[in-house]
């Protein structure tokens, strides 16, 4: 990507003034947020401070009270056809994994651009293997995803993802369900997408991840965007107090 | 014990043959409608759902003759043209039995993970593909038991017909009567064809609930 692509700040994903409740839960609190077409973002915080709902509203899976949410300048529609057009160019990956148990993996990420985006099947089979292969499953392609490990079907949901061309991939927690042996095998898969220039956000809790691949780390407390800055400001000299408070919490062993 | 069923072998056979259309084209029919519904109840659009809603709570809480009954006289009454009384026959039944199917389909859908379906708008699918894609062929599994049950109610359901002048198995006892045959044999057989029209049925579930069995 040229250095003009990365200054122009169109905001591939741009919140503005987001609010969600859950009943009394105010779980999203103004929230403004821009996304710039091939950056990272990695979005931490504690439990239940809105983290996962903001990285979910962005697709419409939670949808939100008020404020506006554009996908590359267009908002998004609240149901039917437009979302679903729109949300076939974002892809999500989801904690746990949710791949579809009655596929086989290789129609897990076949699926998506067969029915979606009506891809001819030689074409997208062909595809699909050169995903699993990216990902380095490719020999498990014609089993069903309870047979795999964990960090086996997360890197095929990467895959699914991939597989729909999006603009931008959600990560919500991806490695939060694995046993730690399998995380950095998946982690290693996001770090080399992140090189390659796909636009992603991240919620996650691996701060050597946030260290390695993020252009910009969201701190997120009680709802509300607490803290903005590069990976380094952020671990070296956090400016705001839970930031200092949680950072002291998660690093100190 | 045996000339009771061979003597009047044509009534027999014409009230069960009747029967089994009755319970094909009605339950083909529930099963359509009733899956309808089920997606209706489980749709994103709120007026649809309301209509699941309202649908099953008044059909399942009406008795079946009732349902009959309005179909029968009340539809005349308000100068509803009806074809003939097998069709209205079908009517009847169908639209009690698709409530109940309908029920059945929701709670298969319940058994099936959100992230599932989540996974599948997320990837871009429309609501009727997650469901038809991703859900129902998932849910279908631990759908198969309460379906079975709810078709061979559909099956014993039929007899009810016999009240509004369709001369299906329902009828055979009447008849009999007139003929003065032994009652109490006449029903034996009854019981017996109605166990004969089962077991293809509770068949039909084993070979549906191997063939979806998980791995």
């Amino acid at each position: 990507m040229s250095d003009s692509d990365t200054l122009t700040k169109t905001g591939l994903v741009a919140l503005t003034g987001v609010n969600k409740h859950f009943g009394e839960l105010h779980v999203l609190k103004d929230i403004n947020l821009s996304i710039d077409q091939g950056e990272v973002v990695v979005v931490i915080g504690p439990s239940g401070s809105g983290k996962s709902t903001l990285c979910r509203a962005i697709n419409r899976l939670e949808p939100i009270d008020s404020g506006s949410i554009l996908l590359d300048g267009q908002a998004l529609p609240s149901e039917g056809k437009a979302l679903a057009k729109l949300r076939a160019d974002v892809g999500m990956v989801f904690q746990s994994f949710n791949l579809f148990a009655h596929k086989t993996i290789l129609q897990n990420v076949t699926l998506g651009p067969l029915k979606v985006r009506k891809t001819d099947p030689k074409q997208a089979e062909k595809r699909a293997m050169e995903l699993l292969e990216r990902v380095g499953v490719a020999n498990q392609a014609s089993k069903y995803p309870a047979q795999l490990s964990g960090g086996q079907q997360q890197r095929v949901a990467i895959a699914r993802a991939l597989a729909m061309d999006p603009k931008v991939i959600l990560f919500d927690e991806p490695t939060s369900a694995l046993d730690p042996e399998m995380i950095q095998e998946v982690l290693e898969v996001m770090i080399d997408l992140a090189k390659q220039g796909m636009t992603m956000v991240v919620v996650t809790h691996e701060m050597g991840f946030a260290r390695t691949a993020a252009n910009r780390v969201v701190f997120m407390a009680d709802g509300e965007i607490v803290e903005e800055a590069t990976p380094e400001t952020f671990f070296t000299n956090p400016t705001s107090r839970r930031a200092q408070d949680f950072l002291g919490k998660i690093l100190k062993h | 014990m045996f000339s009771v069923l061979t003597d009047n072998w044509p009534l027999f056979r014409d009230g069960f043959w009747l029967t089994i259309r009755l319970f094909l084209v009605s339950g083909v029919l529930s099963l359509i409608i009733g899956t309808a519904l089920g997606a209706f109840r489980v749709s994103p659009v709120p007026a649809l759902r309301g209509f699941g809603t309202g649908y099953v709570n008044i059909l399942r809480n009406t008795p079946l003759t009732l349902v009959f009954a309005f179909l029968f006289f009340g539809a005349a009454k308000m100068d509803l043209a009806l074809p003939n009384p097998f069709w209205t026959a079908v009517g009847a039944l169908t639209i009690y039995t698709s409530a109940f199917i309908c029920e059945v389909v929701r709670s298969g859908v319940n058994t099936i993970a959100p992230g599932q379906s989540e996974a599948a708008r997320a990837v871009g699918m429309s609501f009727p593909q997650v469901l038809t894609i991703v859900v129902l062929p998932q849910a279908f599994r631990a759908i198969i038991p309460p379906l079975m049950s709810v078709l061979i109610a559909l099956l014993k359901n039929t007899t009810i017909a016999a009240g509004f002048s369709v001369v299906e198995a329902g009828s055979i006892p009447a008849a009999m009567s007139e003929r003065g045959e032994n009652q109490l044999l006449t029903l034996l057989w009854i019981t017996i064809g109605f166990l004969i029209l089962i077991v293809p049925l509770i068949f039909l579930q084993r070979w549906a609930e191997r063939r979806t069995a998980v791995a």
